[in-house]
């Protein structure tokens, strides 16, 4: 680790004003902290989100969206995402206790690792991501493995969820990391499917536009039988080559429909 | 009624109560007053010319002491290989230089090139990227086939090759075996891997050199195996410090696994560097560092033929196999592949015929060594492959199989030189198959089915050979060292005792076994018994714990100890009744006169040893003291038999550990409970090679799997409930307490069954049928042999 100063500002404007001036937002630190340690990253200074009320806790909005603050745990979303259980679960699987009791939904985002949880159920939801300036729909915020749409020093805030009619997610984990190797988050709204994938793809998390058009014309697993996921951008590594991982894509996507709920 | 104290009962683990509270006492728990700190700075390339190294800008930073680097160990002596191989062409292996820090080549990621010592080791670390390499990138030779090759780069320039040793075993078997495999009615061929692996003891290495200019003395302090054998090899080859200034220390151990037994460049930095710069100086590894500098295990490339007659008798077993060496040769690395391999070439099994070659090879890898099991589960993996292999191919019982082909009469010399003392290995399998369920497979197979998984069983038998070593044997075999241990009784004048043993624990409970075995022979409390290891300043010269050898060598040192403990005490208690000393009888605890009721308490008679006031002073000595070192005989053959049940998702390639259940015969058993952990550990780490762990390399020798986001290991949801039993006891016939060691026998004989039962639920299926899958098996390996 490279010295750096902290600095823990107790509201969001304090943050937003400390970002101001340089420096790169501490959030749970479960991914930042290892990066720091290996050195990795020299950032010089690091605002710290978590002691500000106003970014932290769950709860519903007038359109009956979960909306999630940005510093809230992956433990606080699974004890009170209740409305909307396919949420609930996946936080519930994100790492083990002591991630999930440290690490936050804004640093999720915000980092995009190509084989995070969080990522697909954004996208597959098309949920709003809120930060210090604007909102951002799903579809336009993610650009890329560790790449968003968040401009220097932004900060995500909140992240607003419509709650579909059902929806899963199925995780099938590498052994190692126990990220997800493939994960697909399926929910059925009223109009219609989305179909969204983490770790499966070069491009980071998507969507699988043909699954969604085949699960919004009929929502069962066998809708999908027949369709095969284009092993070409998949990524390949110790864990799985991409024909692995584009079978996996199938096999997950099917069973996160017989499951959604 | 099982016991609650002695020898076979199952006494709760005394060190626990401190490991279990945090209140060990770890290398990294000892600072020492102006301790400095060290930072290696480590090659990020695998095979390199160093041309220099500029560390002027370093050595400036702040709180820089100074920057060490090969150059300052040009006059020392280089890491030694403690065990000479000669090739079958009769001519000793190559032997390459070891530096303690890279000197004109850099040989693999994570070799130690530069040494900072600071006051902080943030201060070391920051003047560490401050340093200058002048360096060439060379091809790196990764791939063992590839590396013998006439056209390969070589790994070190001065030997004539990357090939280290051609070793066959027996050499005049060859021309048998060859023959007899021609002749044979069919012969099952296997290829395949055996993983390297990554030890990953809980507690990273640690060193701490400490010098005292007043008295010329060095101490280092280690996380060690076997101290002694760091401070013989250390003192005595690297940096020339004689023994009576050289203390080493290894304190409580958090886990070694093989790993911990080896003599690292580290510790003969910190010990060197500690007198150079006449402060304590302290390295801790980090668990990234761990990883490319850690001896790393097993890694054979192996192809097994089996031949087999008309009736299905095995006549003959051929093996080549390529070992790595890694870059340099680790401590006990030749060894491994050799002696504690190719003596295991038998099995279970009266094969009449068995050649084993194996080529040791140099690459631009971590060097390899020892890891649980140490070349017995290389060789158990194939054996058992093999026969399930061919049990497969003739459409035969794979149990059938191996029992009509097992060695039923003892001793038994085997035609790979090693004569196994006793066994029952119908017994073990006749009790595997009682505790395993056999019965309800086939309803499980079934229910499985019904939810659209695969279920298969494997079995298979495994022998090992421990209680390391005869020291004669070994020396013969090329060992530069013996391989007894030793053990000193001290009794107090009130009649508590201290033992030192050679042996050394970390993790394996000698602080509550061995006191058992004295409690049991002197018939005073266990908690009246303590035992003391890991400080050469403080035992006699043993030489560790590994190859299960702590309780079969040193424990047979520590009972001739008290043996000679209890004579003299008896001659005292003859003294104090006037009775003559042959008709003393000791007895939970009190001495008595055979026949009357004449008698005295042990502790009247070590209290009269310590104030001899009435006392035969013109006979014998006052005191109560007495040392032993005990040489084993030969090594002792634990066996037993394994099986595991998996379920298979034929979708993802997922396997799931259902059942695994395990029949040992160690002997006899001083801590049943201490066993059965023994036992639980060694499967899961077995399991853990063949479903999970798999140290992969690319190309370029860059390490991929460097933490545990590339490296997996087992964790409690990736193991079942075990069903273990050791009932099965046929003891030892040549140590005085009948035991044979239990350490690493679940680690020997767990991989082949996981991989033969993954192979059967496959067979299940209706899809193609798969002969071999390597290790680890991967949901992916799985599901792409599937299709
Ligand atoms: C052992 C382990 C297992 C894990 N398993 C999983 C898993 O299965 N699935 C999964 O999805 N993740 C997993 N993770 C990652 C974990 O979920 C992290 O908590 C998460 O990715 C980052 O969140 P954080 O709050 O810890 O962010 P930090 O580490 O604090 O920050 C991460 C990055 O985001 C930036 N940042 C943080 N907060 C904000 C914000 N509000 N606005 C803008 N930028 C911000 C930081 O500057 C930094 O660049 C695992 C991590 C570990 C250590």
């Amino acid at each position: 680790m490279y010295a750096f100063d902290l600095e823990r500002p107790t509201t969001l404007d304090a943050a937003v004003k400390a970002m101001a001036a340089g420096g790169q937002p501490l959030s749970g630190g479960q991914t930042l902290i290892p990066t720091l340690k290996a050195r990795l990253a020299d950032p010089g200074k690091l605002i710290s989100l978590h002691s500000i009320p106003e970014l932290k806790g769950v709860s519903t909005d007038a359109e009956g969206r979960i909306c999630i603050k940005g510093a809230t745990t992956h433990g606080t979303v699974a004890a009170e995402a209740v409305a909307y259980p396919a949420l609930a679960h996946l936080a519930a699987r994100i790492g083990d206790p002591a991630v999930r009791t440290r690490g936050t939904i804004g640093g999720s985002l915000a980092n995009n690792d190509p084989s995070a949880c969080y990522p697909a159920a954004a996208l597959g939801s098309g949920a709003t991501i809120c930060t210090d300036r604007r909102e951002i729909a799903a579809d336009d915020y993610f650009q890329g493995m560790f790449a968003t749409a968040l401009e220097d020093g932004e900060i995500v805030t909140e992240v607003k969820f419509p709650v579909p009619q059902v929806a899963a997610y199925e995780k099938f984990i590498q052994p190692a990391s126990r990220f997800p190797l493939v994960a697909v988050f399926v929910a059925k709204f009223a109009d219609g499917v989305r179909v969204a994938i983490t770790g499966a793809s070069e491009t980071g998390v998507f969507r699988w536009a043909e699954a969604e058009a085949a699960l919004s014309a009929r929502f069962e697993a066998s809708a999908l039988d027949g369709l095969a996921m284009d092993p070409d951008h998949m990524i390949a590594d110790l864990h799985g080559d991409k024909a692995y991982r584009a079978h996996l894509c199938g096999v997950m996507a099917k069973r996160a429909v017989m499951h959604a709920a | 009624m099982p016991k609650d104290s002695g020898i076979g009962a199952s006494s709760k683990r005394r060190e626990d109560v401190r490991f279990l509270t945090g209140s060990g006492n770890y290398t990294d728990d000892i600072n020492i007053f102006g301790q400095l700190h060290v930072h290696f700075l480590r090659a990020d390339m695998a095979h390199a010319k160093l041309n220099g190294v500029d560390t002027a800008a370093a050595e400036a930073m702040p709180g820089v002491h100074r920057v060490f680097t090969g150059a300052d160990f040009e006059a020392v002596g280089g890491i030694p290989c403690g065990w000479l191989i000669t090739d079958r062409f009769g001519q000793p292996m190559q032997e390459p230089r070891h530096p303690v820090l890279a000197h004109g080549k850099i040989r693999h990621v994570g070799e130690p090139i530069c040494a900072v010592v600071a006051d902080t080791l943030a201060q070391a670390r920051d003047a560490a990227e401050a340093i200058v390499l002048d360096y060439e990138t060379l091809p790196a030779v990764i791939d063992m086939k590839a590396a013998v090759s006439d056209s390969s780069v070589k790994v070190h320039e001065e030997l004539t090759s990357n090939l280290c040793y051609d070793w066959g075993f027996v050499e005049d078997n060859r021309d048998a075996v060859d023959a007899a495999i021609k002749g044979a009615a069919h012969v099952t061929t296997l290829e395949l891997v055996n993983n390297r692996l990554v030890a990953n003891p809980m507690e990273p290495r640690v060193a701490v050199g400490e010098y005292n200019r007043s008295d010329d003395m060095h101490t280092l302090h280690t996380t060690s195996q076997n101290p002694h054998v760091i401070r013989l090899l250390m003192g005595a080859f690297v940096l020339g410090i004689p023994e009576h200034k050289l203390r080493v220390v290894a304190p409580d151990v958090g886990g070694g696994f093989g790993t911990k037994i080896f003599h690292y460049a580290e510790e003969a930095f910190c010990t060197f560097a500690a007198k150079a710069l006449n402060r304590p100086v302290k390295w801790t590894s980090t668990r990234s560092e761990a990883f490319m500098s850690d001896a790393h295990g097993r890694d054979h490339v192996t192809k097994i033929e089996l031949a087999l007659d008309a009736d299905n008798n095995f006549v003959a077993v051929r093996t080549e196999t390529y070992a790595n060496m890694g870059a340099y040769l680790s401590t006990f690395a030749s060894s491994v592949p050799t002696w504690l391999h190719g003596t295991l070439m038998a099995g279970n099994y009266k094969t009449p015929h068995v050649y084993v070659n194996v080529k040791a090879v140099f690459t631009n890898t971590v060097p390899v060594d020892a890891y649980r099991g140490a070349g017995r589960p290389e060789a158990t993996y194939q054996l058992e492959r093999v026969i399930d292999m061919a049990a497969r191919e003739l459409g035969v019982d794979p149990i059938a199989l191996r029992r009509q082909n097992f060695i039923t009469e003892f001793p038994y010399a085997t035609p790979v030189a090693v004569e196994y003392d006793t066994g029952d290995y119908h017994a073990t399998m006749d009790k595997l198959e009682e505790i395993a369920d056999f019965a309800g497979f086939k309803a499980r197979r079934a229910e499985s089915e019904r939810n659209g998984k695969l279920r298969g069983l494997g079995i298979n038998c495994y022998i090992e050979a421990c209680g390391i070593a005869p020291s004669n044997l070994v020396g013969q075999l090329g060992a530069r060292a013996g391989l007894y241990d030793a053990a000193t009784v001290r009794v107090n004048a009130t009649g508590s005792i201290s033992v030192m043993v050679g042996a050394h624990s970390h993790g394996q409970g000698h602080e509550t076994s061995f006191p058992q075995v004295i409690s049991e022979m002197i018939g005073i409390p266990e908690d009246q018994i303590t035992i003391v290891h890991g400080d050469t300043s403080k035992i006699p010269f043993g030489m560790g714990t590994y190859g299960s050898r702590s309780l079969a060598v040193c424990g047979s040192a520590m009972v001739r100890a008290a043996e000679k403990v209890i004579n003299k005490a008896k001659k005292i208690a003859a003294h104090l009744l006037e009775a003559s000393d042959g008709d003393i009888e000791l007895k939970d605890g009190r001495f008595s006169v055979a026949g009357t009721d004449k008698s005295v308490a042990w502790g009247d008679v070590t209290l009269a040893a310590y104030v001899p006031h009435n006392y035969p002073l013109t006979d014998i000595e006052p005191g109560l003291e007495e040392t032993a070192f005990y040489d084993p005989a030969n090594f002792t053959y634990p066996s037993g038999a394994y099986a595991c049940e998996v379920e298979l998702d034929p979708e993802t390639g997922h396997v799931k550990i259902d059942r695994f259940s395990a029949a040992d015969d160690f002997g006899n058993i001083i801590n049943p409970m201490i066993v059965t952990g023994q036992v639980h550990g060694g499967i899961a780490q077995g399991i853990g090679q063949a479903m999970l762990e798999g140290c992969v390399y690319d190309a370029d020798g860059q390490l991929l799997s460097a933490s545990y986001m590339d490296y997996a290991m087992p964790r409690a949801l990736d193991v079942p409930f075990y069903t273990v039993d050791h009932s099965c006891q046929t003891p030892c016939t040549h140590n005085p307490l009948g035991v044979k060691g239990c350490g690493e026998a679940g680690a020997i004989g767990s991989p082949p069954s996981v991989v033969n039962a993954v192979i059967d639920a496959i067979a299940s299926g209706s899809g193609k049928a798969v002969a071999h899958i390597d290790m680890p098996l991967t949901p992916s390996r799985v599901w792409a042999a599937m299709q």
